[in-house]
């Protein structure tokens, strides 16, 4: 095993570069380090201008979200001894599609943006009060929409996915898995509100269902089946509507989804 | 740009005309730590438990340095706030009847912790935040870091802060700030805390004039992974887990915490209280009985008895972490462990109301301290602390605000002040030989020697001592990074600032504490002392910089100090009852 490694890092600084350009670092390669750990002891030991996001370096926070070689990637859950074969180069880029502030750091705000359109709260037609003690919700209730609410925000998913890139106007595979979260909650009855947001060209219908989004998931939820879940829904819902015009018309001012 | 009240909870927003700004150094809000917490949220609420049972193990695991009324609120009230949460859509582990489930942790005689699987923090931030969006008049300033508070005529009426994306020096202007910042684990070099935990909010409130307390009581968790300091969650002994040492013996036994069962027992061995544990471990480390590791000795967690299903279930995060950054499956293996730092007792000296003794200044969650922890806090009473009094202190600055006037337009020079000192020390300083990354290790080294899990006065002389040579190089800083665009190595220095203020306040308050309580044990003073000690520490800045130790009467109401006994004769639990949830009333 060597014991240095080779780091490429986009590098970009709007008050003095034009475009990003790659600058080369050689760290120490230790096995238990990820590409987190290197970054800090470039920040650290050797150039302190390197700009980056990061905080609890656990895989939960979803700050540290980059391009490592190519691929969409929490840092500090990628261990430099993955790329020891790649002739020990490892490039890291920000993540893909998102607008560069600076080196590492992109802008986040349409993100944030898109996921409050899809009303990721739980939806009630009435405040039930406290002292009537909580909502009852069976293990297999819970199992339901479990997967979807351990979403982190780390953006991977839109940097995966190429419908992102084509249409920035895409709600992205993460809003769309949190709306399904609250959907699929037995305690929430908002769908109908949802759906208004999401079947839409720039909603589930703008999805063409690559599956890269799932496949990147640093935390095994699954966008691409929440939009096909999605899809089916909708087109039951519009085949409904044709066959019974007012019924769907009703359930949609009631606001009440069939799960209550 | 003006907000009335810098608060965090959502509720208050039905007070009328009220603004509400909510600043933070991260991009977006479930980056703080709470999102690590994987233990959970104590709230007692079966039939078979009781509010003084719940208060009695807060008390003597604190080591009757509580305030007990501020404990008695605190019992009382985090059923409510846990209930609150659940119609808000946390996603609470259920009984198969539907109801919230609840579980054993260390220290509590009775099962009532609940839970989100073991990702708990996770859910319940994510859950708040999702359901503040609902909220338009929470304004939010991410990616803003604040320097300073700004103080007029006694009272706090905003802060300066940094927008990182433009390097912009401005006031936010406000009636009321709550402190919702968190601890300061980064202040020692081996700990659970995220990198943000620099005890931020505790020195902008030194600074200002507000006193800090019982800062000498660091909680060390028993079961961190080496190297990373990544915790595996106390669930895991809650769920069965075993203590080992290198020849696999249960050596919990041997430190006066019960007998081993085969099974898990409230209260004793396994699931005694953090402090007692972590002490145990360095008793057997001086043994030699400990494993030698390239990132400290360890001893072992041996959940392998459990059975892949359980946790599967219960502690599915155990085992991913165990996984991606130890390369063990804790189903057939055993997991390395030694004790980090994860927790500080102290914190802004707060009363019942979450407010300091500055008026328009509040704090809630780690970053104050009211006191319900005292010398040692218990798993699971942090989360819902933040609960209880986030929501207190959100309640008193929006009462508090509601009467003030406008902010005087005085502060906005404390604003232009703040940018000059900025500029002078940091950004366009000429000269310096000092960096932040050598600094910051030697302030970690030097205060884990002296304030770590055993003390004593010399070596916590010395750190005095050093600490003082760090300030002075401090001020000799050169940043390599002079631009106004997300200037991360700016942030770094000041929050370096900020931990060696909060490094020398537990310093000073460990060495004048000539006692054993808690989590605070000298070697040259080994006993509790309640005549001299029953006392909370308060430590002051004084305006020429020089610093200050007080003490003020612990709150007794109910439960006169005694004996802390862990691992009397009970019998072995139950299974998990499947008793119906107490009403909340």
């Amino acid at each position: 095993m060597a014991d240095k490694i080779v780091l490429e890092i986009a590098r970009y600084s709007p008050e003095q570069d034009v475009e990003p350009r790659f600058e080369t670092f050689e760290v120490p390669f230790r096995k238990e380090w990820v590409v987190l750990d290197a970054l800090n002891h470039i920040k650290d030991k050797v150039d302190g201008t390197l700009t980056y996001r990061w905080s609890c370096r656990m895989g939960i926070c979803g700050s540290c979200g980059m391009m490592v070689n190519g691929e969409p990637k929490l840092s500090c859950a990628t261990f430099l001894s993955s790329y020891a074969r790649n002739g020990n180069r490892v490039r890291v880029e920000p993540l893909r599609y998102f607008p560069v502030v600076r080196d590492l750091v992109t802008e986040l705000s349409d993100f944030l943006g898109k996921l409050k359109r899809v009303k990721p709260w739980l939806i009630r037609k009435e405040e039930s009060p406290l002292s009537q003690g909580e909502f009852r919700q069976t293990p297999e209730q819970l199992e339901d929409y479990r997967q979807f609410s351990m979403c982190i925000n780390c953006t991977l998913c839109y940097a995966a996915c190429p419908v992102v890139g084509l249409d920035p106007l895409f709600v992205g595979p993460a809003a769309i898995a949190l709306a399904q979260r609250y959907n699929m909650d037995s305690r929430d009855q908002g769908t109908d509100e949802r759906t208004i947001v999401l079947a839409h060209p720039e909603g589930i219908w703008g999805c063409t269902f690559v599956g890269e989004c799932t496949r990147v998931c640093p935390k095994h939820v699954d966008p691409a089946g929440a939009i096909q879940q999605y899809k089916l829904k909708s087109a039951l819902d519009w085949v409904k509507s044709l066959v019974m015009p007012r019924g769907h018309k009703e359930e949609n001012n009631s606001g009440a989804s069939a799960d209550a | 740009m003006e907000a009335d009240c810098v608060l965090p909870s959502p509720r208050q927003s039905s007070i009328p005309k009220l603004s509400i700004a909510v600043v933070s150094k991260r991009d977006y809000p479930t980056r703080s730590h709470t999102v690590s917490a994987e233990g959970d949220a104590a709230g007692a609420v079966k039939s078979d438990d009781s509010l003084e049972e719940h208060a009695y193990d807060t008390i003597s695991g604190g080591d009757w340095l509580c305030d007990q009324d501020a404990v008695e609120v605190f019992v009382k009230e985090a059923p409510l706030e846990l209930l609150q949460l659940e119609h808000w859509g946390c996603p609470w582990s259920r009984e198969p009847d539907g109801h919230i489930a609840v579980r054993a942790f260390g220290g509590m005689k009775k099962r009532r912790t609940w839970f989100a699987a073991d990702k708990t923090g996770f859910h319940m931030l994510h859950t708040l935040f999702q359901t503040s969006l609902k909220y338009d008049p929470i304004t939010r300033y991410d990616e803003w870091f604040v320097s300073r508070l700004l103080v007029d005529e006694g009272r706090v009426q905003g802060v300066v802060a940094i927008e990182l994306m433009s390097g912009r020096i401005q006031a936010i202007t406000a009636k009321a700030v709550i402190l919702c910042t968190g601890g300061c684990g980064r202040v020692f070099p081996f700990t659970t805390n995220a990198n943000i935990k620099n005890g931020d909010g505790m020195a902008l409130a030194l600074r200002a004039g507000a006193p800090l307390k019982d800062m000498e009581f660091v909680q060390y968790h028993p079961t961190g992974l080496p190297f990373t300091g990544i915790l595996i969650t106390e669930a895991a002994r809650a769920e069965g887990g075993y203590m080992l040492n290198k020849d696999g013996y249960r050596y919990l036994q041997d430190y006066n915490l019960g007998k081993p069962e085969p099974r898990p027992v409230l209260r004793s061995m396994e699931l005694g209280p953090r402090d007692r544990l972590s002490q145990a471990f360095v008793k057997e480390e001086q043994k030699g009985r400990t494993s030698p590791t390239p990132y400290g000795s360890v001893v072992h967690l041996d959940l392998r008895h459990l059975g892949e299903r359980l946790i599967n279930t219960k502690l599915p995060f155990v085992r991913e972490l165990c996984l991606k950054y130890q390369n063990i499956d804790p189903v057939k293996e055993l997991i390395p462990v030694r004790p980090v730092v994860h927790y500080m007792m102290g914190g802004v000296s707060t009363d019942i109301h979450g407010a300091t003794p500055l008026a328009g200044l509040y704090a809630a969650g780690e970053v104050a301290c009211v006191s319900i922890n005292g010398a040692n806090r218990l798993g699971s009473n942090s989360l819902p602390e933040c609960l209880v009094f986030g929501a207190r202190a959100g309640k008193a600055a929006a009462l508090f605000a509601a009467e003030q006037k406008e902010p005087n337009p005085v502060v906005l020079t404390q604003a232009a002040d703040e940018q000059a000192r900025l500029w002078s020390s940091f950004l366009r300083k000429t000269g310096g030989r000092e960096h932040v990354a050598a600094i910051r290790e030697e302030m970690q080294a030097a205060v884990e020697k002296s304030a770590g899990i055993y003390r004593d006065g010399r070596t916590l002389l010395d750190a005095t001592s050093k600490l003082h040579e760090l300030q002075e190089r401090y001020a000799d800083l050169s940043l390599d990074d002079r631009s106004n665009t997300f200037n991360t190595e700016l942030e770094a220095a000041l929050e370096l600032g900020f931990m060696l203020d909060v490094g020398e306040s537990i310093v000073r308050c460990a060495l004048h504490r000539t006692e054993s309580r808690g989590a605070h044990q000298r070697t040259d003073f080994p006993s509790r002392d309640d005549q001299k000690f029953l006392v909370h520490s308060l430590v002051y800045r004084d305006p020429d910089g020089s610093s200050r130790v007080e003490y003020s009467p612990v709150k007794i109401t109910r439960w006169p100090p005694g004996e802390r006994v862990y691992g009397a004769p009970q019998q072995p639990s139950e299974e998990p009852q499947a008793a119906p949830a107490r009403r909340a009333s």
